[in-house]
């Protein structure tokens, strides 16, 4: 182009200015070009595929844990390991895969599904991958180095303070919860203000797609109940390393209140996980039943109930700790009261399932099994809510039976279903149907039998995070049961696996919109181009791709030379300005990098802490400082409001 | 399939004489700073309740020391509320896209922000507890600590704001981050207030 760079090109519709909106969107090239890449789809799409290799490792944890209780009295795995396994495994399932994992797909899609260019901060956006990622590389590489976690994921005091768990294994754990924290609330401001912000002319707060609501209430959530887990195990890794003593009875602390503030984040954790799966549903259950979903408002009204509800519960995780008998009475109200949304949202799906034309394929199958799973996981909550069976049954294996059931059904089940669903828009290609079903078949039947006899076991006794069991107690024949089915599953995963490979290198191609989708990311190509839509759309309806056009149907006037993005009113979605975005940038990463020496080096002195602060300052420094062309780029655009 | 045409037509809203940039909710900068005071807050308000939950365990508070002095940090309080003015006189001025009336007020801040960055090194001396003396200590340092936090990046972001409205490069969203660095500041000095109530006065009744 012979224009200068500072001058302004409106998009103009010719396939040369496509080709050149698509140029100012892009990443750079290189390994320093990757290192700087802000877009979106390039965040998201690595913050999935870090998110599922954490969910890989998590799992290989869990099958070595179930050949340990394969038999009686097995000495695959001694108890240190095992400890260190078990902790593992919780800590990677929850800090490291089921929450980020949502938050990933949601940095991918949302944009898509609104009709934006990009998040709000994609810089940020970018930071907050890269610090999660070294966050998790940090614990795995403890974890090698044998001074991996070994106290539960939820680290209780005083177990875990230094005089029960000397050595640095539990200071590792806490400082992940920092790294991974930090992330996850930056990106609640990054999702949360791209769906106020960043959406199309035209959809209104009650246009949006059930998706984008249930990732909305979930970044809500994440604002006011990650930062209870935070502080906690900031007092944590002080207590063992400058000797406070917020935990310690003997000077004053107390071991219940690592508790309370843990389960104040933890228990809002599982509808952070769980809430997003309930968008997947929604999405995939409208489009396979073909017919807008039943109850709209129902839908959105239940969704924010449940999290509102979910700050209420966290003391039914504490029944067994001594504390007043009222208190425990009003948490056992509550933990029944939440079934209330939740069933009011499967009514309406079964509404819109019964009213729709379906169509049986695999992303469909995923979320028939949510109904199954989630019911059964959901029952036996009902049961632990109330204070005299949760006596019995607590820390046994019926409470991993329990939170498996929900997790599983509600998060991982649905998730699968939307990798199925969402797959070709990512890639360009379909993934294998036949090997899809197979893999779906085996999940859910290997799923049940590995986990059904652990709601036996807990009855008949069994404690949690044993590492073995004498012959005579019976328990032999229910977990070789358990194990067969952990086989089971591993083999599905392994299916699941081939076919994503299979399917991106040589599935069948998709066009922009393989299964008549009625949300705007199915107006896009496959995979959508770095601009994602070369005209962002005027948005009528709630599903845009299934009603008749109206007009106006799209917008003119934005530079093709130039990062602009439209911004619009938070609940009306009227066209506001004009809003200049960054370009990418190598400095969140060095930030990163940065933050990262403070985090891990604060392990071992506190010092850390004052001398780190200096590169990070420096790092977040050069971030922010306008450049000269950039900010000349801007000037070009300005108008003064 | 929308087929969708980007000539000249009726079809089309055109945006092209939007303005470029806005202040307050209307700037998606307002909500990450919203966002930012939430979680924040949330810290806070958690380190209180965590202060009176031990308290409400304890047969005396504090456990084995007397309270801390009154006196640096009513005068520190004093300092942050009077920062209020110049800090809403430069919020004014950034609304205004008054570059020189941005630039005074900025520098005043950063006048008060050396005041009571000062003066809290004198609230930490006076406590009258360590950290490691017992759980009182700790949630006290814990608190102050916290706090201190907050002043200090809030020092360094309007000292960073403050360069640049002099060195530039400028533009006009440049004022949005002025406007934004100024609600932030509010936020700052707001939760010292409670802050102050609980660390200094709730020990004494």
């Amino acid at each position: 182009m012979s224009v200068p760079v500072t001058e302004r090109v409106v998009y103009d519709g010719t396939p040369e200015g496509t080709v050149e909106l698509a140029g100012t969107w892009r990443d750079p090239p290189g390994l320093m070009g990757s290192l700087s890449a802000i877009n979106h789809k390039t965040i998201g799409r690595r913050f999935i595929v870090t998110t599922m290799g954490f969910f890989a490792a998590g799992g290989i944890l869990a099958a070595l844990m179930r050949l340990q209780l394969m038999r009686p009295e097995n000495d695959l795995i001694g108890m240190d390991l095992y400890n260190q396994l078990f902790s593992m495994h919780g800590t990677t399932m929850m800090f490291l895969f089921a929450v980020p994992v949502m938050q990933a797909v949601a940095i991918y899609l949302v944009p898509l599904m609104i009709g934006a260019r990009t998040v709000a901060f994609p810089r940020m956006n970018a930071f907050a991958y890269w610090i999660f990622l070294f966050g998790g590389l940090m614990i795995y590489g403890a974890f090698f180095l044998n001074t991996g976690p070994d106290a539960g994921w939820f680290g209780y005091a005083p177990l875990t303070e230094s005089e029960y768990s000397p050595g640095k294994r539990i200071d590792f754990w806490a400082q992940m919860i920092t790294f991974t924290e930090v992330s996850a609330l930056l990106e609640a401001i990054v999702i949360i203000t791209t769906i106020f912000k960043l959406r199309a002319p035209g959809m209104t707060l009650n246009r949006m797609p059930l998706y984008v609501w249930a990732m909305l209430v979930t970044s809500f959530m994440v604002l006011f109940a990650m930062p209870a887990v935070m502080l906690a195990s900031t007092g944590l890794i002080t207590d063992r390393l400058v000797n406070t003593h917020f935990y310690r009875s003997g000077e004053g602390g107390d071991p219940v209140l690592w508790q309370h503030l843990f389960w104040f984040f933890g228990h809002p954790e599982v509808y952070l996980i769980f809430i997003p799966g309930l968008g997947f549903l929604s999405a995939i259950i409208e489009t396979f039943s073909r017919r807008p979903i039943f109850g709209y408002p129902a839908m959105v009204l239940a969704l924010i109930a449940t999290a509102f509800l979910a700050f209420g519960l966290w003391v039914h995780h504490m029944f067994t700790a001594n504390l007043p008998e009222l208190g425990k009475t009003f948490f056992t109200a509550a933990s029944l009261l939440i079934a209330i949304p939740t069933a009011i949202q499967i009514f309406c799906w079964i509404a819109t399932l019964w009213k729709g034309r379906l169509n049986f394929r695999t992303p469909l199958l995923f979320v028939l099994a949510f109904f199954f799973i989630l019911l059964m996981g959901g029952l036996t909550g009902l049961m632990l809510a109330s204070v005299s069976l949760d006596l019995q049954v607590h820390d046994t294996y019926f409470v991993v039976a329990h939170l498996h059931y929900v997790l599983l059904g509600g998060a991982v089940f649905p998730l699968f279903g939307a990798i199925y669903y969402w797959f070709p828009k990512y890639t360009g290609r379909l993934m294998d149907e036949r090997l899809g079903q197979w893999n779906f078949w085996l999940f859910f039947i290997g799923f049940n039998v590995a986990f059904f006899p652990m709601h036996l076991l807990g009855l008949y006794g069994m404690p949690r995070r044993v590492y073995t069991y004498p012959a005579d107690m019976g328990w032999g024949t229910m977990n070789l049961i358990s194990t067969l089915g952990a086989v089971l599953i591993a083999i599905s995963m392994l299916l699941f696996l081939i076919n994503v490979v299979r399917s991106w290198r040589k599935g069948t191609s998709a066009a922009n919109d393989p299964w008549s989708g009625g949300t705007l990311e199915w107006s896009i190509a496959s995979p959508p181009p770095a601009h994602n839509f070369d005209v962002i759309p005027v948005v009528h309806a709630r599903y845009p791709l299934w009603e008749a056009l109206k007009t106006p149907d799209h917008v003119v006037g934005l530079a093709a030379n130039h990062r602009e993005q439209l911004i619009t009113s938070v609940i009306d979605a009227q066209p506001d300005y004009r809003g200049s975005f960054p370009d990418p940038s190598i400095w969140p990463f060095i930030s990163a990098v940065a933050v990262s020496i403070l985090f891990i080096g604060s392990i071992y002195t506190p010092w850390a802490v004052v001398w780190a602060s200096i590169p990070v300052s420096i790092a977040l420094i050069a971030w922010f400082w306008p450049r000269k062309k950039e900010t000349e780029e801007d000037l070009a655009v300005e108008k003064s409001p | 399939m929308i087929q969708r045409t980007t000539s000249e037509n009726s079809a089309a809203l055109d945006v092209a004489e939007l303005p470029s940039f806005a202040f307050g909710h209307r700037s998606p900068m307002w909500w990450g700073t919203m966002g930012m005071i939430a979680i924040e807050g949330t810290v806070f308000v958690l380190a209180i309740m965590s202060y009176f939950y031990l308290y409400s365990h304890s047969t005396s508070w504090p456990m084995t020391t007397p309270a801390p002095e009154l006196l640096w940090g009513t005068l520190n309080t004093a300092i942050m509320l009077a920062s209020y003015i110049p800090n809403h006189f430069a919020k004014k001025a950034a609304l205004r896209l008054d570059l020189s009336g941005v630039r005074l007020w900025l520098v005043i801040c950063m006048l008060f922000s050396v005041a009571f960055l000062t003066v809290r090194v004198f609230e930490f001396t006076s406590l009258n507890v360590r950290w490691d003396t017992d759980a009182y200590g700790s949630i006290v340092w814990m608190l102050l600590g916290l706090h201190t936090l907050h002043l200090l990046t809030d020092a360094v972001d309007s000292l960073v704001l403050t360069v640049l409205m002099f060195t530039g490069p400028l533009e006009g969203k440049r004022f949005v981050d002025v406007s934004e660095n100024c609600m932030y500041w509010n936020f700052v000095v707001g939760s010292w207030v409670i802050i102050y109530a609980v660390l200094y006065w709730s020990p004494r009744f």
